[in-house]
């Protein structure tokens, strides 16, 4: 439970309340995490709470984008170029990514929840001719509230279908406002050669998830990234139970099938 | 503590466990084992013999409990009081580590362990089960205080009015995990084996007769005696299919008219582990401490998340309770979280019995599909 000692190198902010760390190890490095998985960031004095990786970088650098929802979220948000954090991890169950096989590949996400979703992404660039169709669908509250959005341009040049939208707009923003559902339609063309990833708030995973298996997609083709409250990561302190899962141990990322049936009970 | 492959037969008769209290003291064990005080059995440190709760039985119900004195000597005649050995394996609260702030950051010292080396005296099967769940489930802070642990569990001959150990799959007789196993007969004296080489070392410098044929036979019977006493029982079902059916059965609701979400259930549960983390820090903000204490599915905040928990109802925190100690368990760890040791039901205040829950359950589940 002893958490390893990163210092923020450098601090971006991506939203009014978001922001992006990049934090590099002030002594050994941990393990290199895998797409999807998630750290405990430690605030001194403060506390820990569960964060994915949004990205990785040379001489085991890990970026973590933070929305400051509460006070640990907030003093972390907060935290200078310079300051010293503690982490654990990498913890928890990834983005299964196909390895080859041409598939397509469909990530949806909502919020925050493109975050760990941007791992996925980054890999399928840098693999990209081992894909087919490679689409991204992205919701967010408001236009001011998207993330990465200057990451989208080369998203798009590299050969990915980037599609956005907003719950509500204020005037002058051209692009598509509603739920990410309606950005599916056309984003599926071959179910069976497809895969998708989603994480979001709970509501809007369980509508997609829906959704893409209405339109013919094998429950455990969709990947969903499932939350509970983290006390430990390592499937000791029991807060992340949901039904049969200890979310930190077997998920974060688990087959709709597996999400399905526990997304359809209330307060599980 | 290492187990054992097969149970080893009593070897020895003991007239008195003063000398086995005395050796374990001496070795430098803190002995710890059932005494008598204020009007209950609870688990505290002996320094002989005379600390057991020689003569006293006790009279279980659900939501009720009350010493009585036997008509006998014994020192095991009564059944689990409402603390286990996860307050010694498991403490209520452990200190984590300390960070301290530095010039340009801050250092994290872990404490230095307590050095504490625990044997345990008159562990019952139940627990004794119930000592290895927990294991299979913790980490390796709770092996070290494990293995340098030594156990002297001892068969069940008198079930509590609240016990259903073997419908829940173990008792009355001690399972694997002891050092030293004793059956309680008549005197009392007692039948005891060595199940580990320490365990043996230790029994051969203690004055004692070999066991005889009849002894051994006394013994045996007064064991499989127990279990036909045992007055509760769970249902022969698949458990853990009749819980993931009966997520929306309407006995939640029932139940959580009478449920207080006191959480008593789960502080006297020895299989129960749940924990949070907090953190404190002085009044200068420049020493932080990281705590692991014990904490309940029934808190509300226990399942909290950004916007609110998510377990509100009491029926959702009750329904999760008993789904995972008889069903989830299985999934999550491969076995069942319940050894039937009936602590839960008696120290409800509500007096909820969940094997009654549990029948309920499985009746509500046959009525749905006539
Ligand atoms: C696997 C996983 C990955 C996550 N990845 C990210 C991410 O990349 N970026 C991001 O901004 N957020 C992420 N979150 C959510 C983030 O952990 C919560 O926003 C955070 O715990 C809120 O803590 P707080 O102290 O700021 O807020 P408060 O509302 O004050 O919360 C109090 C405490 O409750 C618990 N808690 C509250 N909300 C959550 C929650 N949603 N999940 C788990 N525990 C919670 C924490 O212990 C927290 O300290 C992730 C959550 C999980 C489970
Ligand atoms: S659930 Fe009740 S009977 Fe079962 S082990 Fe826990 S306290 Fe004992
Ligand atoms: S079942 Fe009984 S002991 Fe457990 S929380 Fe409810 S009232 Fe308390
Ligand atoms: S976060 Fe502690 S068990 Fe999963």
């Amino acid at each position: 439970m002893m958490p390893s000692l990163f210092r923020v190198v450098h601090r971006r902010v991506e939203t009014h309340d978001t922001v992006t760390l990049a934090l590099a190890p002030a002594s050994e490095p941990l393990t290199p995490p895998a797409p999807g998985q998630f750290h405990m960031l430690y605030a001194f004095g403060i506390g820990e709470i569960p964060v994915s990786v949004s990205a990785t970088e040379d001489a085991g650098i890990q970026l973590h984008t933070i929305r400051a929802v509460g006070a640990v979220s907030r003093a972390l948000c907060q935290a200078m170029p310079g300051t010293m954090l503690g982490v654990r991890g990498p913890f928890g169950k990834g983005w299964r990514v196909p390895a080859q096989g041409g598939k397509n590949l469909l990530i949806v996400a909502g919020g925050i929840g493109l975050a760990p979703l941007r791992p996925v992404i980054r890999e399928a660039i840098r693999r990209r001719e081992q894909y087919g169709n490679v689409a991204v669908a992205i919701g967010a509250r408001s236009p001011g509230e998207q993330l990465y959005t200057a990451e989208y341009r080369e998203w798009r040049d590299a050969g990915l279908k980037v599609l956005t939208t907003v719950d509500q707009a204020p005037g002058g923003w051209g692009g598509h406002v509603g739920l990410v559902t309606q950005l599916l339609p056309g984003l599926v063309t071959s179910p069976a050669a497809t895969v998708a990833m989603l994480c979001g708030p709970e509501a809007m995973m369980r509508v997609t998830a829906r959704a893409l298996a209405d339109q013919g997609m094998a429950a455990p083709s969709i990947q969903v990234s499932l939350e509970r409250n983290m006390q430990c990561g390592i499937g000791e302190c029991g807060h992340c139970q949901l039904g049969p899962l200890l979310v930190c141990r077997s998920g974060p990322v688990t087959g709709y099938e597996v999400a399905e049936p526990l997304f359809a009970v209330k307060e599980l | 503590m290492v187990l054992t492959r097969k149970r080893v037969l009593p070897t020895a008769m003991l007239d008195s466990l003063s000398p086995l209290i005395a050796a374990l003291r001496a070795d430098g064990y803190s002995v710890i084992g059932p005494t008598l005080r204020d009007g209950a059995i609870v688990l505290a440190e002996l320094t002989s013999a005379s600390d057991l709760p020689h003569g006293w039985g006790v009279e279980l119900d659900a939501g009720s409990y009350r010493v009585r004195r036997r008509d006998d000597d014994a020192a095991f005649g009564h059944s689990s009081g409402a603390q286990s050995w996860k307050t010694y394996l498991h403490p209520a609260k452990v200190p984590f580590w300390t960070a301290q702030k530095t010039s340009d950051g801050f250092t994290v010292d872990v404490p230095p362990p307590d050095g504490i080396r625990y044997a345990f005296v008159g562990v019952r099967p139940c627990d004794l089960r119930a000592i290895a769940i927990q294991g299979r489930v913790l980490g390796s802070s709770y092996a070290a205080r494990l293995e340098s642990a030594f156990i002297v569990a001892v068969d069940c001959t008198e079930p509590g009015e609240a016990c259903f150990c073997v419908t829940a799959g173990g008792g009355p007789a001690c399972g694997p995990g002891a050092d030293i196993q004793l059956t309680e007969t008549v005197g009392p004296r007692y039948l005891a084996s060595a199940q580990t080489t320490i365990g043996q070392a230790v029994l051969d410098t203690l004055p004692q007769q070999p066991a005889t044929p009849a002894e051994r036979e006394q013994g045996a019977t007064a064991v499989a005696q127990a279990a036909e006493r045992m007055q509760r029982h769970l249902p022969s079902i698949d458990l853990r299919d009749l819980l993931s059916g009966s997520r929306n059965a309407a006995r939640w609701d029932e139940v959580a008219q009478r449920c207080l979400a006191c959480g008593n259930c789960t502080m006297v549960c020895p299989t129960c582990f749940c924990t949070s983390v907090r953190d404190t820090t002085d009044l200068g903000g420049d020493i932080a401490q990281r705590w692991q204490t014990w904490d309940s599915c029934f808190d509300l905040d226990f399942s909290y998340l950004h916007g609110g928990p998510v377990r509100t109802s009491t029926s959702s925190r009750y329904r999760q309770w008993l789904s995972h100690k008889l069903g989830t368990w299985h999934d999550q760890f491969g076995e069942s979280g319940c050894v039937g040791c009936g602590r839960c039901i008696v120290w409800c205040p509500a007096g909820i019995d969940l094997t009654e829950e549990v029948s309920a359950l499985a009746q509500e589940r046959q009525t749905d599909h006539e």
